[in-house]
């Protein structure tokens, strides 16, 4: 019988554990790689910054997650995390019920979407980092700044997402709904908005990714706590094993958060993406 | 021929000197159509003929150019539950449930008061409903759970369970496989035959709409007027319109009828008059014998 190879080509199809195998190996390489690097480093110079060694990142997540800080009291770590969610969520809160909003009357009343289509597609080309000045300047360097950031900056990405999946809803399925007794107003939020709900959180999980940088982008220039801010706070003394850390505690969080949305849209809605 | 006002104050549709173009685009032109209230009409025509336009100006899903569209002697507008419509696909909601597909034209209609009070007895009727057509045990799933008849059986029940003045089916059984589509055939037989509805269905088969019919309607391009014979510059009109009861009077569910040579030859007829580009007859001379048939010329 001939061999379906397991690796190389078109037609390759790895079985169970090469998957697994296969889907670490980037992982181990990447962590091997940082080891021997960081145990060649230090054994040259022991006061080396660049690739601190896992004792010294132990001991940073323990002073910075577990002993309360001498000046405030606060665990850093919970604490700028906490901070940094509440701004991000939410950002992603109010981009989301905005976009949902002027997405799905885009795709279904013509009237609106003439009113708002090239004003939208104008303010999804502004660079949102180029506007932070104005925005911090307007809504001060406070949380609403940064939570303006946030918005402007993933709100015209949901709106035309939401659009675009509405307008493809064939126009059948509105007439067959007033054929039903739908009401013009019924349209929008009890045939449609239902249909949508798992495409608008797939939308908010692409549009984490860009929520993250203006976070820690708004958090580095002014911000008393937060993510962002820690890991720019530090970098002026080369604190690596802080940085590290906190860039693996982002990745977790951010990974946690796009596993959760993924499981709530596969369980929450078997329909969808079946025809 | 009849004078239009009594078919207007006779009947449950009437189009009356329907046009339709898109730009400069010809699809329909001067339909003149009056169906009597209980008709079973079928509708035939080559594609591209404007059958689907004619089904979105009944239903309202768009308005005529020019004419008028009356239901019960009413001017019709835009989409209301008066028309119900079963598609070929889009006829069910994707994110509802069998049950709650089928609830969902009392749903709409009800305030949110009333349907959470009268909801356990609605439910209780679908069951009945869902139930007679074997549907019962998958009242949960959702329609891509289901087969292509499974679903068709289910979009009848969604529309006529709010009972709509006239129903309009566009090629509702032109995906199902030879036996499922036979089956679909006895099974709208039959409700037809126990709610007298009405009925307009569009179909491209012609053995289809002959054996379901009590009436049928050719829509097609290939004919000729005054202005010669050029069918890119001229919209569709009715050029068949019979009363299918004179040519056939069968036992529902006697399928054995197709088989027979008045079927036969009067396929071979409509094919004819319909669909052949060469064979033109003049607007005058349309194959019109329904008693309802009347020409604006």
């Amino acid at each position: 019988m001939p061999k379906v190879p397991g690796f190389l080509g078109i037609h390759a199809r790895p079985g169970f554990k090469l998957n697994i195998l296969l889907a670490l190996l980037p992982f181990l390489l990447l962590v091997g790689v940082y080891f021997f690097g960081s145990y060649y480093r230090l054994s040259i110079n022991p006061d080396d910054k660049l690739l601190p060694s896992l004792p010294k990142m132990v001991n940073s997540v323990i002073k910075y997650a577990f002993t309360p800080d001498e000046d405030s009291g606060k665990l850093l770590m919970l604490d700028d995390t906490l901070s940094s969610l509440a701004r991000i969520g939410t950002g992603i809160l109010l981009s989301s019920s905005i976009g949902l909003f002027i997405g799905l009357y885009m795709g279904i009343f013509r009237g609106f979407k003439s009113l708002s289509l090239s004003f939208v597609n104008f303010i999804s080309i502004i660079p949102p980092l180029a506007i932070l000045p104005i925005l911090f300047i307007t809504f001060g360097v406070g949380d609403i700044g940064k939570i303006m950031l946030i918005f402007i900056g993933t709100c015209p990405m949901i709106i035309r997402d939401i659009y675009i999946t509405v307008k493809k809803i064939p126009e059948e399925m509105i007439t067959k709904s007033l054929t039903l007794g739908a009401k013009q107003h019924q349209i929008p939020w009890k045939i449609i908005f239902p249909q949508i709900l798992p495409k608008l959180i797939d939308s908010v999980r692409l549009s984490l990714g860009a929520a993250w940088v203006y976070l820690i982008a708004s958090e580095s220039i002014a911000s008393t706590n937060g993510l962002g801010y820690r890991i720019f706070l530090v970098r002026r003394y080369l604190a690596m094993d802080v940085i590290i850390p906190y860039v693996v505690w982002i990745t977790l969080i951010g990974f946690l958060i796009d596993f959760g949305l993924i499981y709530v849209v596969k369980s929450r809605f078997p329909w969808y993406h079946k025809d | 021929m009849v004078e239009e006002k009594k078919l207007l104050e006779k009947n449950i549709l009437h189009l009356s000197n329907v046009h339709k173009a898109y730009g400069g685009n010809v699809v329909l032109e001067d339909i003149d159509f009056s169906l009597a209230k209980g008709e079973f009409c079928t509708m035939v025509g080559p594609s591209g003929h404007g059958k689907s336009t004619l089904l979105r100006l009944i239903i309202g899903q768009e308005l005529p150019t020019s004419g008028e569209i009356y239901i019960e002697q009413e001017r019709a507008m835009f989409s209301n539950p008066d028309r119900g419509v079963v598609y070929q696909q889009y006829s069910l909601f994707p994110h509802l449930s069998v049950m709650d597909n089928i609830l969902l034209g009392m749903q709409l209609t009800h305030t949110p008061f009333e349907w959470r009070s009268n909801k356990s007895e609605y439910r209780e009727k679908v069951r009945h409903y869902l139930d007679k057509v074997h549907l019962l045990e998958h009242e949960k799933k959702y329609p891509h759970e289901l087969s292509g008849g499974m679903r068709q059986r289910v979009a009848i029940l969604q529309t006529l369970i709010i009972n709509p003045k006239i129903v309009l089916m566009d090629e509702p059984f032109g995906a199902l496989d030879p036996g499922t589509r036979e089956d679909m055939q006895l099974y709208l037989l039959e409700l037809w035959d126990e709610t007298k509805m009405t009925i307009i269905f569009i179909t491209h088969d012609l053995e289809e709409a002959v054996f379901l019919g009590t009436r049928l309607l050719t829509v097609s391009r290939y004919y000729s007027d005054d202005r010669g014979s050029d069918q890119a510059s001229h919209g569709s009109r009715v050029v068949t319109d019979l009363d299918l009861t004179k040519y056939m009077k069968q036992e529902i569910s006697a399928t054995d009828v197709k088989y027979t040579k008045v079927f036969r030859e009067l396929i071979q007829k409509i094919r004819l008059e319909g669909f052949d580009p060469d064979y033109l007859q003049h607007i005058k001379d349309f194959n019109l014998k329904h008693a309802d048939s009347f020409q604006t010329l």
